[in-house]
């Protein structure tokens, strides 16, 4: 029985607290299939009307970032201050630009 | 609630906490505990040290175990609470608990560990669950007194982890704490009701409640700081954040006047204020029962690690059906 094959596969959840905003990572489940992880994800993870739409994926499809390439891919970013809106001064009677 | 597996695992011989490193760890280890100075938090897939590892799987599967064998005591009052309302309140609660089961699951997976290990490793004895849960409950004025003192504990406990430095287990109990607070509530409720509108005799079996969990309550926040040896490096490692007596004495001063609200006593002779340290002062806690319980000794150790062995083994051809299931219907559709 400790053999990992019989174990339900890995879900990752994600729920949509209320109409208008994004899906959100919440948690993880086993489930056998699609439906039950829906059926589950609801029971798991909204007993309290946390959410009003549940997508669930299977983790193993999941890919993600390694964490060693965190430097590499997010720094670049640091030092590019015109990106933001801050960056400009512009003159008191047109700042609401 | 129910993190005592730091406390007890001197005893049982788990993780050792020092450890040589090899001098190519040592430039990981120093990154990683300057990371727990700056109060940054650790994700699942970044270097950690194999002992704070060991001791978070260790910890978060005993929390989780506790979570669902705690789910047997009141469980037991479901199809016999006194009315439809407590039914339903109570329903919720047990239901609360496999929930919170499941998020720690989740949470220690992260670590490394397969699900079924860990319900292997509670199965045949291997990893504990909380003390607490070893006791009987005797009355449906139990079911309340859970409520009240053990979740009141375990908010106690719980809370300061919410910030603990393993993300996942503290996302884990931010939602758990959110959820609990409800669970101590429902309890004082129903006691609270048994109080003020029951006959003599309810009044007497919460007083009888209430005297049988006490002591066990306060055990639930492990050893004293003195016999706890490996809380320092809990606390160095930002898995601990307050230590166990402290959180007792949190527990018992804010315990005491809902007792007097309540109208039933506390007992322990030895519970007066201490105007000098502004907080009650408390008797000796008989830490030779928190052994014998820990060790599977307690009043029901035997019967609540049956029942869960018995509820996997007449599940395993609902799970095993279920995986068949879904393979035939993949294939189905392959087709």
């Amino acid at each position: 029985m400790n053999d990992v094959k019989n174990e339900w596969p890995l879900w990752e959840v994600f729920v949509r607290t209320k109409a208008g905003l994004d899906h959100k990572h919440c948690g993880s489940l086993h489930a056998a299939d699609p439906k039950m992880a829906l059926q589950m994800a609801r029971d798991v993870y909204t007993r309290r009307q946390e959410g009003c739409s549940v997508w669930v994926v299977r983790s193993d499809q999941i890919v993600a970032s390694d964490p060693g390439d965190k430097d590499m891919l997010f720094d670049p970013a640091e030092d590019k201050v015109y990106r933001h809106p801050t960056f400009y001064k512009l003159p008191d009677s047109v700042d609401h630009m | 609630m129910y993190t005592q597996a730091m406390d007890t695992m001197a005893r049982e011989g788990g993780a050792k906490l020092e450890k040589v490193l090899r001098p190519e760890e040592q430039a990981l280890q120093d990154r990683f505990d300057a990371r727990i100075d700056a109060g940054d938090f650790i994700e699942a897939k970044d270097w950690m040290p194999d002992n704070y590892r060991k001791t978070l799987l260790r910890q978060i599967s005993q929390h989780a175990h506790s979570e669902i064998v705690g789910m047997l005591p009141e469980g037991n009052w479901i199809s016999r609470a006194p009315t439809l309302k407590r039914k339903a309140i109570l329903l919720a609660k047990v239901q609360d608990e496999g929930g919170h089961g499941l998020y720690l699951y989740a949470a220690a997976e992260t670590l490394g560990t397969s699900r079924d290990q860990m319900i292997d490793a509670l199965h045949s004895g291997k990893a504990k669950y909380s003390s607490i849960f070893n006791y009987p409950t005797l009355t449906w004025a139990d079911i309340g007194t859970i409520g009240w003192l053990v979740d009141g504990a375990a908010i106690m406990n719980q809370v300061p982890i919410c910030r603990c430095s393993f993300a996942p287990y503290a996302r884990a109990m931010i939602r758990i704490c959110r959820e609990e607070s409800f669970h101590q509530r429902q309890g004082y409720d129903s006691l609270l009701t048994m109080m003020r509108d029951g006959t003599d005799a309810q009044r007497a079996m919460v007083q009888d409640a209430v005297n049988r969990w006490w002591w066990p309550c306060l055990m639930m926040f492990g050893p004293p700081d003195d016999q706890s040896p490996n809380s320092a490096q809990g606390m160095r490692w930002g898995i601990k954040r307050v230590s166990n007596d402290t959180l007792r004495q949190k527990f018992v001063d804010a315990t005491v006047q809902q007792a007097q609200v309540l109208g039933v006593t506390l007992p322990d002779p030895d519970l007066k204020w201490n105007e000098e340290r502004q907080h009650w002062d408390f008797g000796a806690i008989d830490w030779s029962e928190f052994w014998r319980v820990v060790g599977g000794d307690g009043p029901c150790n035997r019967e609540r690690l049956a029942m869960r062995v018995a509820a996997w083994e007449e599940g395993a051809w609902v799970r095993e059906a279920a995986l068949a299931h879904a393979r035939k219907q993949s294939m189905k559709e392959a087709a």
